[in-house]
């Protein structure tokens, strides 16, 4: 069978052997749990209760102020101690609600078992989603049920499952592909339901073939369910090159998924939505991959969200390094964080430690046009030319004649680039004084 | 962790392929070793101080230029030694040292430095070298020897050319001068008149196949250089039997060291795929034209420095389309 691919990327080491055989574990529930109010994109919740109140686990804590925009719910039942700014994985201060854990996971008395999911129609499985504060697990969290809400005209042909999962070292998708198939593919059913497309990929790398067994044996009574197999190479996972991959359309430049018919879902998002639907269970916890050199045991863990990244690094048996760098999520799109002390929050998919070599890192050379950058840019740009416009700060031409704002920042560019040239970081300049450019 | 301690942050991606403009320029003075080694054997010691003395010249203007721009010393990224190696390579192996020395310099200093060091240069800088002392001292740069003994003899494409000219001016070729050409199977060897490490068509395509195995050059240049080549001679193969004619343009003279390791160089090549292509098709359009037509038995050096002119003029206009840049008309 033909592996699906698209144009361009490149092969990485994949370091997943680190976790990727063994069963993720139950997170220990921690003493206190640091929940931001905004863990999605889109518009920040707003407190919905005081400090000292009793919470609940599962209920909600913070309340959505617009459309595009997630509640939030508590992960364990106690105290709130304060509503403090925290540091938060995407690196500014955030709101964030303390609680002090009892211990107890005392469920909200919103979360029963539902009696007959299947009887559900479109609206209340969307009501569930919304209110379930379902959000993108790959690590965008985008608000599901504003996927799910296109305009009116729309016709989606093709939920797609992304289970690629094509950075280094994370393999929590991979886990829960081979511990929640099941889950997985009645929360696609609810999608499909949900949106009525007509037909379900779920869509996986080839070095996962445990995974693509165990799906394709779960999806083989569903007629409209199929698994594709992709070829590992970086950015299968990019949601574009994966819908270019699987479907042969292009989604046209500054458009959406939704404008080839299309809706990209992470497969712990399904899982997150059967959750939702048949047990009324909001998103309070996630899959969360810690690895790399210099962390002890690397693990997947079932994380509350609101745990800490030091809380997690110690489960699995602390530091092994002096002198690390944290990453929140990949080792090509992740950022660094400048403490240990932020919570997970629902896009948080890995937290990687690794011995801080950046020091060592070679000087910045220049460019000998071996166009290594260009054959791998998945979205056919020419970031040495895009670092040279930026340079000279010509917005204008990266804008029209250029395409900057094309650039996923991937890293792939940077990456492969001899010279060691920053190139993703030169077209975040660029494409930011693009933006400035264009409000004056 | 406290606050007092913050870590370090910085962008992603936060790992790289480990591949460097050094490493890539060792491996091809590593694909020319072979080439090197038979320069040596053909042509005694002189080719090892030939070698020695460009390599050393390039090095030293190297030094001397980045002194003089005050820019990092380089001299150990292999760059400006593979500069001098080629240089070596493409000259005829009785040039007197001292030109060698300044033909060296030229090719650093003129080539490269001026334009802004490694990555700005518009020609490949041995090839200018080259260009500049075949046009100023054209009596030492195209007297070629035989291997082995020394003596003053032409190259195959020098008798190629002189046969040319008497079948264009009307005239039945001399069966003598036929004669003198040597076989293929001595092509393929190298024990033939020709600059030092041209001659050999074995040893260049075993370092230009390592060259695409480790992925350091596009395969499609010498291909398409060379298959435009063959093409063009099996067309306009005058006096000669076509298909033995158009072979012997691909083994003979500078088309193979010039189609793997100097058409294919990163700084002076198009960086498109598409304009790859156009650049490697013109490069073996100019090279059977001058070969043919003009005055000079040879074309690969003439035809590269062209081609590297209009690179930037390539570039422009093969510029891709963007991921998910609509396609015209459906």
């Amino acid at each position: 069978m033909k592996k699906a691919t698209f144009i361009g990327g490149t092969h990485i080491d994949s370091f997943k052997e680190l976790t990727n055989t063994y069963e993720s574990k139950k997170a220990n529930p921690p003493d206190f749990v640091y929940i931001p109010l905004s863990q999605h994109i889109g518009s920040p919740c707003e407190a919905k209760l005081c400090v000292g109140e009793e919470v609940k686990m599962g209920q909600v804590i913070g309340k959505t102020l617009g459309f595009v925009s997630a509640p939030i719910h508590s992960s364990v039942s106690g105290k709130v101690v304060s509503i403090e700014k925290k540091a938060h994985p995407a690196g500014r201060f955030v709101d964030c609600i303390v609680i002090e854990n009892d211990k107890q996971d005392t469920l909200d008395g919103s979360i029963v078992d539902e009696p007959q999911p299947e009887q559900l129609n479109k609206e209340q499985l969307l009501k569930k989603i919304l209110d379930a504060g379902i959000v993108g697990l790959g690590g965008a969290t985008f608000p599901t049920h504003v996927k799910y809400s296109p305009p009116a005209d729309t016709i989606i042909d093709y939920i797609i499952l992304n289970g690629i999962e094509c950075e280094p070292f994370i393999t929590a998708d991979h886990r829960i592909m081979l511990e929640y198939p099941e889950e997985i593919v009645r929360g696609l059913d609810y999608i499909l339901k949900t949106t009525g497309a007509k037909k379900g990929i779920i869509a996986i790398e080839d070095n996962k073939m445990d995974a693509i067994q165990k799906m394709n044996l779960v999806c083989d009574c569903h007629a409209n369910i199929e698994v594709v197999i992709c070829e590992e190479k970086y950015p299968q996972g990019s949601e574009k090159q994966l819908i270019y991959a699987v479907t042969n359309r292009e989604v046209p430049v500054g458009g959406l998924p939704l404008d080839v018919g299309v809706i990209v879902n992470n497969v712990g998002t399904a899982k997150a939505i059967c959750d939702a639907v048949e047990k009324n269970m909001p998103l309070i916890e996630r899959m969360v991959t810690v690895s790399g050199t210099s962390v002890d045991t690397p693990s997947n863990y079932i994380a509350r969200i609101g745990t800490l990244f030091s809380d997690l690094i110690n489960q699995s048996g602390g530091y092994t390094e002096e002198n690390n760098k944290i990453i929140s999520g990949g080792l090509m799109m992740g950022k660094t964080m400048y403490s240990d002390e932020v919570p997970i929050t629902k896009g948080t998919s890995a937290i990687l430690v690794l011995k801080d070599d950046r020091k060592k890192a070679p000087k910045e050379q220049a460019c000998v046009r071996c166009a290594k950058c260009i054959d791998a840019c998945p979205a056919f740009l020419e970031p040495t030319r895009l670092a040279i416009l930026t340079k000279r700060k010509e917005f204008d031409r990266l804008d029209t004649e250029q395409n900057i704002m094309s650039c996923i920042e991937c890293g792939t560019c940077s990456y492969v680039c001899p010279a060691n040239i920053p190139l993703v970081e030169y077209i975040r300049l660029g494409k930011l004084g693009v933006t400035k450019n264009k409000k004056k | 962790m406290t606050q007092e301690t913050l870590l370090k942050i910085s962008s992603s991606p936060h790992v790289h392929s480990g591949n460097s403009i050094s490493a890539a320029m060792r491996d091809v003075i590593i694909a020319l070793l072979p080439a090197t080694a038979l320069s040596i054997y053909f042509f005694g010691l002189y080719a090892l101080a030939i070698i020695v003395t460009s390599i050393a010249s390039c090095l030293l203007a190297e030094y001397a230029s980045q002194k003089f721009r005050k820019v990092d010393i380089t001299i150990n990224d292999y760059s400006a030694a593979l500069t001098g190696l080629l240089f070596a390579l493409i000259i005829p192996p009785a040039t007197p040292l001292w030109l060698v020395f300044i033909g060296g310099t030229i090719s650093i200093v003129i080539g490269k430095q001026v334009f802004g060091g490694l990555g700005n240069n518009l020609f490949n800088p041995a090839l200018v070298g080259r260009a500049i002392l075949v046009a100023s001292w054209p009596v030492y740069m195209t007297r070629f020897v035989s291997p082995f003994d020394g003596v003053t003899s032409a190259t195959p494409l020098g008798i190629i050319g002189e046969i040319n000219k008497q079948f264009a001016g009307g005239l039945i070729p001399d069966t003598n001068l036929m004669a003198s050409l040597p076989p293929l199977s001595t092509l393929m060897t190298g024990s033939i008149a020709g600059s030092l490490g041209e001659t050999s068509a074995i040893a260049l395509i075993l370092g230009g196949l390592y060259l695409i195995f480790k992925k350091h050059i596009d395969w499609k240049i010498p291909l398409l250089y060379i298959s435009t080549v063959f093409t063009l001679a099996l067309i306009f193969n005058g006096p000669y039997d076509r298909l033995w004619y158009a072979t012997y343009n691909i083994f003979a003279g500078g088309l193979l060291i010039g189609a793997f390791f100097m058409a294919t160089d990163w700084v002076t090549s198009p960086t498109t795929k598409k304009g790859r292509i156009i650049y490697a098709i013109g490069l073996g359009l100019l090279t059977f034209l001058i070969r043919k037509g003009a005055g000079l038995p040879e074309g690969v050096a003439y035809s590269i420095i062209l081609m590297n002119m209009v690179t930037p003029l390539i570039d422009r206009y093969t510029r891709g389309r963007v991921f998910g840049e609509v396609k015209k008309h459906g």
